[in-house]
C-alpha cells in the first residue's frame, strides 16, 4: 500500500515547518511550556510523517537508521557530559556550572514581571536540547524498524 | 463560554472513540484515534496543563497514529466480520 501523490507532497510541505516548530519548543523549553521530551516527540512526529508517507525504498535514502540512533546516542552523551562536568568543576553532579557566568545562556534572570530571556538558565537549554535529539532519534527510530521489517515482508 | 466549548470537546471525545470501537475500516478507526488524541489535548489545554497537552498532541495524535498506520500497512485494512 503507497500512500497518494497528494499526501507524499503534502508531507514533504509540512516537513520543515514542525521541525521548526519543534526546535522552538526545545529552545524555549526553560521559558515557555514544553521542554526537551515534548519538542523532540514534536520533531520525530515530522520525521514519522515523512516515514509514513513514502515507501521504505524512498525513506531509507534520506533516512538511515544509523543516522538516528547516532543522534540518540549523541544526545544522551552530551547530557550526561553536562552534568559530569559540573562535578569536575568543584561542584555537584548536575551543578549548573554556567548560569550567570557571561557565557552562552549566561544572563542573569530579571526580576517582576518580564517576557524571558532567552540567554538565561546556563545548563537548562543544554539539556533540553541534548534531551530533545534523543527523544527524536528513539521515536523515530521505533517507526522506521517497524516499516522496514514490513517492507521485508514483502507487503 | 468556555463551559461551552468544553461541553463539544467532551461529547467529541465520546463521538470519536464510540467510532473507533464500532468502525470496521481500519484505517478510518486509526484516523478517528488521532481525532479523540487531538479532543484530549485540547481537553488538557483548557484544563490549564500546556505541557501535557503539548506531549499529548506529540505522543498521542502523532506518533501513535503513525505506527497504527505502518501496521495497517502489514495487514488487511477491513476488519473480519466474526459470528
Amino acid at each position: 500500500m503507497t500512500m497518494s501523490k497528494i499526501v507524499r507532497t503534502a508531507a514533504g510541505w509540512l516537513f520543515p515547518f514542525i521541525l521548526v516548530f519543534g526546535f522552538y519548543i526545545v529552545m524555549h523549553g526553560h521559558l515557555t511550556p514544553g521542554g526537551g521530551f515534548q519538542g523532540g516527540a514534536v520533531i520525530a512526529t515530522g520525521f514519522v510523517l515523512l516515514i509514513v508517507a513514502g515507501s521504505y525504498g524512498d525513506i531509507s535514502r534520506r533516512i538511515t537508521k544509523a543516522s538516528l540512533s547516532g543522534g540518540e546516542t549523541l544526545g544522551l552523551l552530551l547530557f550526561i557530559v553536562t552534568a559530569i562536568t559540573g562535578l569536575a568543576l568543584g561542584g555537584t553532579f548536575f551543578a549548573n556550572w554556567l548560569a550567570d557566568g557571561g557565557l552562552i545562556f549566561g544572563n542573569p534572570v530579571l526580576f517582576g514581571a518580564n517576557p524571558g530571556d532567552l540567554n538565561t538558565a546556563g545548563v537548562i537549554p543544554i539539556m533540553n536540547l541534548a534531551v530533545g535529539v534523543e527523544v527524536l532519534g528513539a521515536l523515530s527510530v521505533i517507526v522506521l524498524y517497524m516499516l522496514s521489517g514490513i517492507a521485508e515482508e514483502g507487503a | 463560554m468556555i463551559d461551552i466549548i468544553h461541553g463539544i470537546v467532551l461529547a467529541g471525545l465520546l463521538v470519536s472513540a464510540l467510532y473507533i470501537v464500532r468502525c470496521r475500516d481500519l484505517l478510518s478507526a486509526a484516523i478517528s484515534f488521532g481525532i479523540f488524541s487531538f479532543l484530549l489535548s485540547l481537553e488538557f489545554y483548557i484544563l490549564q496543563a500546556p505541557d501535557v497537552a503539548i506531549a499529548e498532541a506529540g505522543i498521542g495524535a502523532g506518533l501513535t497514529t503513525a505506527i497504527y498506520i505502518v501496521a495497517i500497512r502489514g495487514t488487511t485494512r477491513w476488519e473480519e466480520v466474526s459470528g
